[in-house]
Parts: structure tokens; C-alpha cells; sequence
């Protein structure tokens, strides 16, 4: 028998080589691949087998490396990503179908998803799609919605002939940045720090509402295991950050009282090896809970405390837009539907938990670590460590999704706070329950809708007034509060309008941005609405949109009128032919079905592109050094959307030359002129127009030096650069020009700012330089008994002005409509209960049904070739399109999401079905 | 604090019967959830390389599952009809990761409500082999688990197998778990059934519901009511009444009305796939 495993090595086989590691008790395999053997590769998304990006295969078979013990490794063979990619023939088919369908966004699951698709065509080489789901199943995937993933796996037998898509503006090209990702070489926040970094944790507490007291900190930090402990007292600046000026009010460490479960009251810093047995437990504090306001009834209650003393009744803050008079409207119209809803927090379960490291060089402070906003980032460091932004350096690693949680910092105080005491590195990755405990959620809303028609179909007002769930600290509720009345009438002509909007303070964790900021929860209350109307109205509830949808030259709810690139109407018209399809073949199930019914729902959005009446500007530099190299610097993150790709297109085009011959810098706030955060959509449109101005100012350049007119070509060929103007050919000789600093011959640097006005106390003026529209429609199918809701189908119609590239909005799309079906159906965080990815629960890959999207060009005046934002468009639709499928199937009105079956069989209860 | 890998049983039961506390691992798809975030300083048992803890063995009074089988062996191996109800809920185990390392005793162990092997082996009757340095016990599985997270195991004890005892000629199995999504999900309800048919109607019938009590139990009231009946009365025997040892309970993934009605359909469901599985031959 073998009693002295700990002290022995385990010996296997990683990839091609055999390892020998000195495996503890109790280790995971994981955590040995990664640490110990440089296996990166494996992801470790959840640490519980919950989310599979660890998967690796152990002689053969896909294991999740998180739930093995080390030493079960013993002298088998271990494959992981990295390794298959070299040279394993299903994994090279696969890389170039992962490429060819981009399969993969962010690339935080594509380990996983690989590794199972490489175990699945060993034994079955040409798979169908349900085959590649129950392979895959273990893998979930925040960004891609799945269904390029199960083509990528499909088509991969075929991969050998598949042409590679040219680069130019407007084609598929594959995402510049994949091929890092499909061969376990992309670097995520945990994936970068140096070896021998200390480690930081955060000690958070346990209650959502408590005041706490610390016990002798001195003496605990005097522990040969502890660096440093760092609290309130340490922080050398402000101890608070926030997004929004006015409301910067979130403290890297609570003083003496905290507001939500989760918060920060301390760091411990220690050697890696000595916070491998931290138990937080240890730590000396006492808390004395405190009665917690859980949900907005509770915190505007009379008699309710205040979480923040100056901000009255915890109500933060609120939103409000008017126009005509909503109530005489009301009182007026033939029909009146009224609604009460309600919604959830929801996570944003990105498969990255936040991470990333932090050292002093050169007395300046470097952050690396995954973000959304690394100007913001930096601008927020500065406050709080007081110190200036030139001296400290974000540069971020690959995000493994965002999707607006990593607007708002995490790590990134403590890792610096940390770096500057002790003068070393110093790493850390939030653990899942940590991560899911203290970032911000989606919120929760409670809506009041009033909605009335002419009889002929004509809207005449709506009335809304929706309290969200703000949470303990402001983070983005303020933008939530702005944006919600304004996009609450949809994509409609409504002249009488009122929408009033309310963030209320509650002991739950910060609502903060989450693609829509608060749109995706009222498009759903005012889309059903419409359906009901529309239903009571008799008439079809696509005509009824588009009896209404704004046109060109219209008045917005805001009183804005475009007289361009209103693209609803085109969206919706999109969507009948599929609509006559669906109708009919529901209408043949539900006449063949009796316990499981069929129906078709329709639902509209639009979403403002940048800030809402705020400015917004982005900055690109380009420049051409002496040898011909072109260089962009790009400083738009890419979180999985695809900006590393778009801005290149887009830039290219506005020089004039392909993508390929572009050399990418960035992002790094050292070398990348801020681009702004990604969020609101705006990253194709601001910095997109940025990069354009950035592309065409440094042509005009090129073109004066060889006195060229506008139409002339130019080309970049091994280092010579030549323009061809009609029948001319130039060659400047780029090395008789001075180089500058930077060692550019000609430079330039060019700031886009969409075009907004403030808006007056009524809401009125001009919000956003542009919207974008889109029209989703899905098939449902509802058991009647289990009270189960299962997509069938969706067809996504999205106006996204120009498609720079058709590929990435499908992306897009797909992965927007896995979400808003998520938040749907099943998503329901609960703090303090679903702090895990198995009791919260994101679609997987057999939960989102085929998509079709309808790509439609009508193009935006101000975006870059016409291009309009598209991110968080994709899933306002999504929720109340299924919702409206439902009651067309059952004439059943979901007014709660998430409709989970106990919910939807309740209702179908009440309804009067058996 | 050692990790230890016995290679033979009696290894195994001596490091069971030592002085200190030790915890057992096989697959460790249950074990790492519960660790969590924290380290481990105990003395750690690995199972899997116990020679006989794993496969499945025809036996002259039934079937032996080893232990440490996996729910992939479960998927791969050659079982009667009886069995279907166990390979389906073996599909339905997490996902093709947990599948590939999660043991059908470790299942057990763990007693959860919602373990997805414990209602089709009790539709089984399965008997549970408990063995160690003291000798072997053998318990039914419905007594095994005593209650959440709770079972009959003495510290010194480990589960090497399962038996499952002769089934009747043509009996059939079923499963149905519901969940709030398609992989990886932790049941709202389950039912495992094993009955036998003659001419449409029930000879035999062996029906457990998972995740509406604190174990998973034998629906009694109901497998005696559904002798003899064809498949309408067979669904209409199936009522709340007959369900009522069941103490469905509200949590996030569902209401406790809710469960209790969920079960009555999925149980109507299993019932009618069996039936009308065996109609079509």
C-alpha cells in the first residue's frame, strides 16, 4: 500500500511530455496544471464542476481538472488545450472551424468546449447537433449563446475546405485576435502573474447588514504567514470609488458598518504557499448583524433606515421624461391595458472570475487585470491611493467577459494597495461565490405600465413608473434611473408620455451596469403590454408594432426627431415572413397537441448608442513609423465583442489599406489614448469613428506628401509605401522624414464625441446621437402541466446601420439572446443563496434553440460607414418576445421574470388551466 | 495528513480502521464542492484504484456494482431493460465531466435529496454493501440513507458495492427528472420506476421519488394500486393522495405546490414511456 503519497511525486503524461509534480492532500489537479506546471490553459471558472472550463481529458476521457485529486493523475495521460492544439488532428480541424464560425468570443470557455468536442470526434468524427450538445453540455458559455459553437463542432470534419473570409470592412473576417484564443495561449487576468507574487484575499462579510469591530490586527499581522493586513486605515487616498461623479460612495473597505453581504473590510496579503491554508476564518473581527432591507417595499417603508444618511427614504436617485399629457391620453383612449411586473438580480456569469496582479516598477504602479474601462480603472486607482494617474499604468489581459460588471474596479484597489505596502508583486483571483457575492447585478425592477390605444390601433399614451433595486452603493444605478425613461416607450411614436424611474437603496449587493442598464427589464413590462393591447384590440400584434413604430422625421418621447436611420419599420417588416411561417406552424402543433402548445411572440427595442446626454469621446492614434510599419493604437477593450477586430476593419478602411497590414497596439494606458469604457454600446460607434478620423487624418497625411488627391491608393509593400493617384505612382520614402518620440514619421490623433444635448426637466433634448433598433421573434413551446417554456426558434432582426463585420453580429445577437432567455426563464439571483453557478442557473448549450439573424444596413449619419452600436440591443427583445410567445400559445400573461416552471404553472393555474 | 491509494480492499478497510478521522474520495465531483475555497489537512482515502471497486458483474441472484463505477461505466455497460431507468438518470448525472469521474457510491454517500442515482436504484431495490475490517453488511438502500446528507455508514465502513437482486422477466425501467435547464442541474423532482407488464397491464410495478422529501422514497400506496391497471388507470392511479408520504418543500428551485404536482406528472410520464415502450416492443 501506498501510505506516503504527500511526500511522493505523482508522475504522468501532460501532452507530450511526462511531469512529475509533489502533489499535496487535497490538491486539485487543476490548480497543479496551472501553478505548477504552467498549464494556463486550463480555466478555472467555478472551482465546483459547474462551469467545465477546466475540462481536460485523462486518458482520453473529459474530466473536469477542478474535481480531480492530483495524485488520481498518476501515470496517466493528461491533455489539455494547449497541447492538443499542437498537433491533435480533431483539435487542428477544430481550431480552424472555431476560427472560421467564431466559436469563440471572449475564450474563456473554449478550453473547455475544445478539449470536449476533441474527446466527442474521436469516437463519433461527423456528430449532430445533439450529439455535440450532450458532449458539451458540461461547458457553459456567457458570450456566444452556443449555437456557433455547436456549428464549429458539426462542421469540423470539414474544416481542411474552408475558405478563410477576407478582412475588409464589411466582411466576416475570422476576429484578429482567435487564433491565441483557440490555442490555450490567450492570457486572462489569473493567467499573467509572475512567479512568486504574493497573494491577496479579501476577508468580506458574512451579513448583509452589520456592524463589525476588529480584533488586534497587529498582532495578527505579525503571523509568519501574514505580509500585511490592510484595512480602511490603509488606504491612502479616498476610501471609496464609484463611476459617476456625485456618487462615488462604495469604500474599498467598510469602516465600521457594512451595507451588503460580501463587502470588504480587510485584505491579507501572505506568500502563495501560506494562503493556500488561510482560513479567513481566523481573522480577528466580530460582527453584531443588524436588520437588513432586502427589497425596495422593505427600504421605502416609512420608518425604514437609512443606508446613506443625505439620500432621503433610500431613494438614490431618479429618471424622468414627459411629454403631451400621458393621463388625459389614457382617459381618453378606447382601450387601456395596465400591468404590474417584477424582475430579478441577475448575474452577470462571466466563466472569468475577477483577477489579476499588481507591482511597483520604477515607483510608478502597474495593474494588470481584466476590465471594461481602463482609463476609468486608472482614474479611480489615483483617487484612492492618492496618487497622480501619470504614475500608474493599467494594462489589462484578455477578458473572459464583462458584459458591464467590470466597468466598476474589483481587484484592482487591493492588488494596489497591496503592491505599494509591501513593494511586491501581489496577485489574486476572486473565488466564484466571492465574485458573485460582491460585483454588481442587474436590477431588479418593479413596474407599473399603463398603456391605451385608439381603436383603429393607434397608441395614444403610456404611463410608467419603475423602482429599481439599486443595492447597497450607487455603481451605475444613476444611468439606470436616466436611460430607463427614455427607452421605456420603445421603438414607438407616442405623444403623450410619462415615465418616471426611482433607484432605492436596499442591503443587497450594488446594481451596476449590465448590457441595458435597466432597458431589458422595461421593454418587457411595456412589450407584453402591447401584446395584451394589441389582442384586445384585435389586431395581429406585428401590425400593431407596426402601425406605431417611429419613423423618420418623428419626435422621440424625448422630443428628438432623426430624419435618418429610424430602422424599426425595416426590422419588423423583416420578420414576417417568418411570422407567416410560425403562425401556421403552430397553429398545425396546437392542433395535434393538447398537453404542450405552440405560439409566437413578437417584441421590439431600441437602445441609445454612448451616454445619455453626457459626453463620450474616444481618442485613437495611428501612426507610420520610417521601415512603413503602420501602427494603431487600440485602446477599445475587447471583451469578447470583437473591438480588437471592428476598429481594425474600420481603421484600414479609413487609410485605405487591408487589415493585414495594420500592427496593433494595446490596450495599455501608456501607450493607448483613452478610448472611453466598453459599455452603452459604443465602442464600434465612438471609438469607431475615432479610429475612422484617426485612419483618414493620417492618409490626408500620406496622400499631401505625394500630393495626391483624395482618391488616390495606397499601399504598403514590404516597408515601401506608394500611392497611386490615377495613373501616378508615388513612392514616399518614408525614411527621409524625421521620427518623433514615439519613432513615428507621421502621426495621428484624432477624439470623436457623439453629438448630444442635455436634457431639459421634462426629458427633452437630445439623449444619444444614434439608436439602434431590433425586432426578435420567438416560438415557444409551454407544457401545460409542468409549466416548462422551451424556445424553439428565434428570428433576430438587428438594424445595425452597416455590419462591419456580419460575423461578429451574429455574435453577438446569439449571445444576447442566450442571455435575455436566461433572464427569462431561469436566472434568479438571491444573495446570500445563489452565490454559485449550480443554484444560479445561465442557459447551457441544450437550452438555446437555433437563431436566424436578419442583418438589415439602414445607416446612421454619424456612425463610422454607417455603423450603429449593437451589444445590449440584442437581448431587450428577448425576454418579452418569449413572454408574448406564451401568451399567444396560452393566453397567459408572464408579468414576473424569471418565468420559472413553478411560476408559469402557477399562472397557468390561475388562468384556469387543469 | 497523507493521501492514500490502497490497491486492495483489506489496504483500504485497515486505513479505515485506524485512529484518526478519514475522508474517502473517488470521483470527487461531490467531495471538492463541499471543500470548497478551503485547504485540506486531513488524511484523504482514493478508492478507485481499489482492485473489484469498479465495473458491474452478472452475479447468480442479480447484478454487483462495484463502488467506484462510474456513471459512464453504467452508461457503457450491457443491462437489461430494468436498467433503463438508471442509465437514463446516469445521462442526466451533471454532465459527461461528472459522469466520467462521479461514482455510483459516492452518489449514495453523499445523500443528497437530489441524487440522481438514489431514485432509480431504490426502484431497483438495491441493497448496499457496506464493508470493513469488521466484515460485510449488506442494507437496502432505503435504509442506507437516513436522512440529508446522513447515512448508515460507520466511519470505519466503505461502500464497495451495490447489489441489485434478480428482476422479474421483463421488467422495464424508466426515469424523468425535471430541472430548470437542459445540463448540469440539480433536480426540482425525479422518479425512477421499474415495472412489469403482461398483456398492457401491471404485474409489478417499483416506483421512487427524488428531490420531495429529505430522502428519496418508495411510492408503496401507489405500486400496490397499480397492479393490474392498463395505462389510463394507471395514470389515474396516480393522485396526491397515494403520494402523500412525500414532503415536497419550497426552495429556489421551486414551490412546494408546485413539486407535489410536478411529481404526479412526472410519475404519469415515466409510467406512460414505459408502458407504451413496451406496446412498441
Amino acid at each position: 500500500m501506498d501510505k506516503a503519497t504527500a511526500t511522493h511525486l505523482t508522475g504522468f503524461m501532460l501532452n507530450d511530455a511526462p511531469v512529475q509534480v509533489e502533489a499535496r492532500v487535497g490538491e486539485r489537479l487543476s490548480q497543479a496544471l496551472r501553478d505548477r506546471l504552467g498549464a494556463r490553459d486550463v480555466k478555472i471558472g467555478c472551482n465546483a464542476g459547474d462551469c467545465g472550463a477546466c475540462t481536460v481529458l485523462l486518458d482520453g476521457a473529459p474530466v473536469c481538472a477542478c474535481l480531480m485529486p492530483l495524485q488520481q493523475a498518476a501515470g496517466r495521460h493528461v491533455e489539455t488545450l494547449a497541447g492538443l492544439a499542437m498537433n491533435d488532428p480533431d483539435a487542428l480541424r477544430l481550431k480552424e472551424s472555431f476560427q472560421h464560425h467564431q466559436a469563440a468570443q471572449c475564450g474563456i470557455c473554449t478550453p473547455g468546449m475544445m478539449v470536449s468536442a476533441v474527446a466527442l470526434l474521436r469516437g463519433v468524427p461527423r456528430p449532430d447537433a445533439a450529439q455535440v450538445q450532450d458532449a458539451l453540455g458540461g461547458v457553459l458559455c456567457r458570450c456566444t449563446g452556443y449555437r456557433k459553437i455547436i456549428d464549429a463542432v458539426v462542421g469540423a470534419h470539414a474544416a481542411d475546405a474552408l475558405q478563410v473570409a477576407a478582412q475588409e470592412l464589411g466582411s466576416p473576417a475570422r476576429r484578429l485576435d482567435g487564433l491565441a484564443k483557440v490555442e490555450g495561449r490567450d492570457l486572462f487576468g489569473d493567467d499573467v502573474a509572475p512567479e512568486g507574487a504574493l497573494v491577496a484575499r479579501v476577508i468580506r462579510s458574512p451579513y448583509p447588514h452589520a456592524r463589525f469591530t476588529f480584533g488586534d490586527l497587529a498582532a495578527f499581522e505579525a503571523r509568519s504567514d501574514i505580509a500585511v493586513v490592510l484595512t480602511a486605515a490603509d488606504v491612502t487616498g479616498l476610501n471609496a470609488f464609484g463611476v459617476i461623479p456625485g456618487f462615488i460612495d462604495q469604500p474599498v473597505f467598510a469602516v465600521d458598518t457594512v451595507l451588503f453581504r460580501g463587502e470588504a473590510v480587510a485584505c491579507i496579503v501572505g506568500e502563495a504557499s501560506a494562503m493556500l491554508a488561510f482560513d479567513p476564518a481566523d481573522f480577528p473581527v466580530t460582527w453584531e448583524p443588524l436588520d437588513a432591507l432586502m427589497t425596495v417595499p422593505e427600504a421605502l417603508a416609512e420608518d425604514a433606515p437609512l443606508l446613506h444618511a443625505n439620500r432621503a427614504g433610500n431613494i438614490m436617485c431618479g429618471g424622468f421624461v414627459a411629454c403631451g399629457d400621458a393621463e388625459a391620453a389614457l382617459a381618453e383612449a378606447d382601450m387601456v391595458v395596465e400591468g404590474s411586473y417584477e424582475t430579478s438580480f441577475v448575474e452577470h456569469a462571466y466563466i472569468e472570475p475577477e483577477a489579476g496582479w499588481a507591482e511597483v516598477v520604477d515607483g510608478r504602479l502597474q495593474v494588470q487585470a481584466c476590465t471594461q474601462a481602463t482609463g476609468m480603472d486608472r482614474e479611480t486607482l489615483a483617487q484612492i491611493l492618492g496618487m497622480d494617474r501619470k504614475d500608474i499604468r493599467i494594462l489589462p489581459t484578455s477578458v473572459g467577459g464583462g458584459f458591464g460588471s467590470k466597468i466598476d474596479v474589483s481587484v484592482q484597489p487591493f492588488l494596489a494597495l497591496a503592491a505599494l505596502r509591501t513593494g511586491r508583486p501581489v496577485r489574486m483571483c476572486y473565488s466564484r461565490v466571492e465574485s458573485m457575492q460582491s460585483t454588481t447585478k442587474r436590477h431588479p425592477a418593479r413596474i407599473d405600465i399603463r398603456v391605451g390605444a385608439k381603436a383603429d390601433g393607434t397608441l395614444s399614451g403610456l404611463a410608467f413608473k419603475g423602482d429599481f433595486n439599486t443595492g447597497s452603493y450607487a455603481s451605475w444605478g444613476p444611468t439606470v434611473a436616466n436611460r430607463v425613461p427614455v427607452h421605456a416607450s420603445g421603438p414607438y411614436f407616442i405623444r403623450n408620455y410619462r415615465a418616471e424611474s426611482r433607484a432605492i437603496h436596499t442591503h443587497c449587493p450594488p446594481s451596476g451596469a449590465f448590457r441595458g442598464f435597466g432597458v431589458p427589464q422595461s421593454a418587457i413590462a411595456q412589450e407584453t403590454a402591447f401584446d395584451v393591447l394589441a389582442d384586445k384590440l384585435g389586431i395581429d400584434p406585428l401590425e400593431f408594432r407596426l402601425k406605431n413604430a417611429l419613423r423618420d422625421g418623428q419626435p422621440t418621447v424625448c422630443g428628438q426627431v432623426f430624419d435618418q436611420g429610424v430602422g424599426i419599420h425595416a426590422c419588423l417588416e423583416a420578420l414576417k415572413p417568418a411570422y407567416e411561417r410560425a403562425k401556421r406552424a403552430c397553429a398545425s402543433f396546437n392542433a395535434q397537441n393538447d398537453s404542450v402548445k405552440r405560439g409566437v411572440g413578437i417584441a421590439s427595442a431600441w437602445y441609445g448608442c454612448g451616454n445619455t446626454s453626457l459626453p463620450n469621446p474616444s481618442t485613437f492614434k495611428a501612426g507610420l513609423r520610417s521601415d512603413g510599419t503602420l501602427v494603431l493604437h487600440q485602446g477599445a477593450m475587447d471583451i469578447g465583442q470583437g473591438s480588437n477586430t471592428v476598429i481594425v476593419q474600420i481603421f484600414a478602411q479609413a487609410f485605405g489599406v487591408p487589415v493585414a497590414d495594420v500592427t496593433v497596439l494595446g490596450a495599455d494606458t501608456d501607450m493607448t489614448p483613452d478610448a472611453g469604457k466598453t459599455s452603452a454600446s459604443r465602442q464600434t460607434f465612438v471609438s469607431g469613428n475615432a479610429a475612422r478620423l484617426a485612419g483618414q487624418a493620417l492618409r490626408a497625411q500620406v496622400l499631401q506628401q505625394a500630393n495626391a488627391s483624395e482618391s488616390a491608393e495606397i499601399s504598403l509593400d514590404g516597408g515601401h509605401l506608394h500611392v497611386v493617384d490615377a495613373d501616378r505612382v508615388h513612392h514616399v520614402d518614408l525614411s527621409r522624414l524625421d521620427p518623433d518620440g514615439e519613432g513615428y514619421v507621421l502621426k495621428a490623433i484624432e477624439t470623436y464625441d457623439p453629438p448630444i444635448a442635455p436634457m431639459d426637466k421634462n426629458g427633452q433634448g437630445i439623449p444619444y446621437a444614434q439608436f439602434g433598433y431590433a425586432a426578435h421573434l420567438c416560438v415557444a413551446e409551454i407544457d401545460l402541466k409542468l409549466g416548462r417554456v422551451t424556445p424553439i426558434s428565434f428570428t433576430a432582426a438587428h438594424d445595425v446601420g452597416r455590419a462591419i463585420n456580419p460575423l461578429l453580429v451574429e455574435g453577438q445577437v446569439q449571445g444576447g439572446i442566450a442571455q435575455g432567455l436566461g433572464m427569462a426563464l431561469m436566472e434568479e439571483f438571491i444573495p446570500g443563496r445563489t452565490e454559485n453557478l449550480h443554484d444560479y442557473l445561465i442557459p447551457t448549450i441544450g437550452d438555446v434553440p437555433p437563431i436566424e439573424t436578419l442583418i438589415l444596413e439602414i445607416a446612421d449619419a454619424h456612425g463610422p460607414y454607417g455603423a450603429k452600436g449593437l451589444g445590449e440591443h440584442v437581448l431587450i427583445p428577448t425576454a418579452p418576445a418569449i413572454f408574448n410567445a406564451v401568451y399567444n400559445a396560452t393566453g397567459v400573461r408572464l408579468m414576473r421574470a424569471p418565468a420559472t416552471p413553478a411560476r408559469v404553472r402557477a399562472a397557468l393555474k390561475e388562468a384556469g388551466y387543469a | 495528513m497523507s493521501y492514500l491509494t490502497p490497491t486492495t480492499l483489506d489496504d483500504a478497510l485497515g486505513a479505515l480502521s485506524g485512529s484518526g478521522p478519514v475522508s474517502v474520495i473517488a470521483g470527487g465531483t461531490d467531495w471538492f464542492p463541499a471543500l470548497g475555497e478551503r485547504s485540506f489537512d486531513g488524511t484523504l482515502l482514493d478508492v478507485t484504484r481499489v482492485a473489484g471497486m469498479r465495473g458491474i458483474s452478472v452475479q447468480e441472484t442479480g447484478w454487483r456494482i462495484g463502488g467506484a463505477t462510474t456513471w459512464s461505466d453504467i452508461l457503457r455497460a450491457d443491462l437489461p431493460p430494468a436498467f433503463d431507468g438508471l442509465r437514463l438518470a446516469a445521462r442526466e448525472v451533471g454532465s459527461v465531466q461528472i459522469q466520467n469521474a462521479g461514482t455510483v457510491a459516492g452518489n449514495i454517500c453523499n445523500a443528497s435529496p437530489a441524487a440522481d442515482g438514489v431514485p432509480p436504484l431504490l426502484s431497483l431495490d438495491a441493497v448496499v454493501e457496506l464493508s470493513s475490517a469488521r466484515g460485510v453488511r449488506r442494507l437496502p438502500l432505503s435504509e442506507f440513507i437516513t436522512g440529508v446528507r446522513r447515512t448508515a455508514r460507520a466511519e470505519d465502513e466503505l461502500v464497495t458495492a451495490l447489489h441489485v437482486p434478480a428482476l422479474p422477466e421483463g421488467a422495464r425501467g424508466g426515469f424523468t427528472k425535471l430541472g430548470g435547464r437542459k445540463y448540469l442541474v440539480i433536480s426540482v423532482a425525479m422518479v425512477g420506476a421499474v415495472l412489469t407488464l403482461s398483456g398492457g397491464r401491471i404485474t409489478s410495478a417499483r416506483i421512487a421519488v427524488g428531490s420531495a422529501s429529505p430522502v428519496a422514497l418508495r411510492m408503496t400506496h401507489l405500486e400496490g394500486a397499480l397492479i393490474g391497471s392498463d395505462l389510463p388507470e394507471a395514470l389515474a392511479c396516480v393522485t396526491p393522495e397515494r403520494l402523500s408520504t412525500l414532503t415536497p418543500i419550497s426552495d429556489i428551485r421551486g414551490s412546494a405546490e408546485y413539486r407535489g404536482e410536478a411529481v404526479v406528472e412526472a410519475i404519469r410520464r415515466t409510467l406512460t414511456r414505459i408502458m407504451e415502450g413496451q406496446a412498441h416492443g
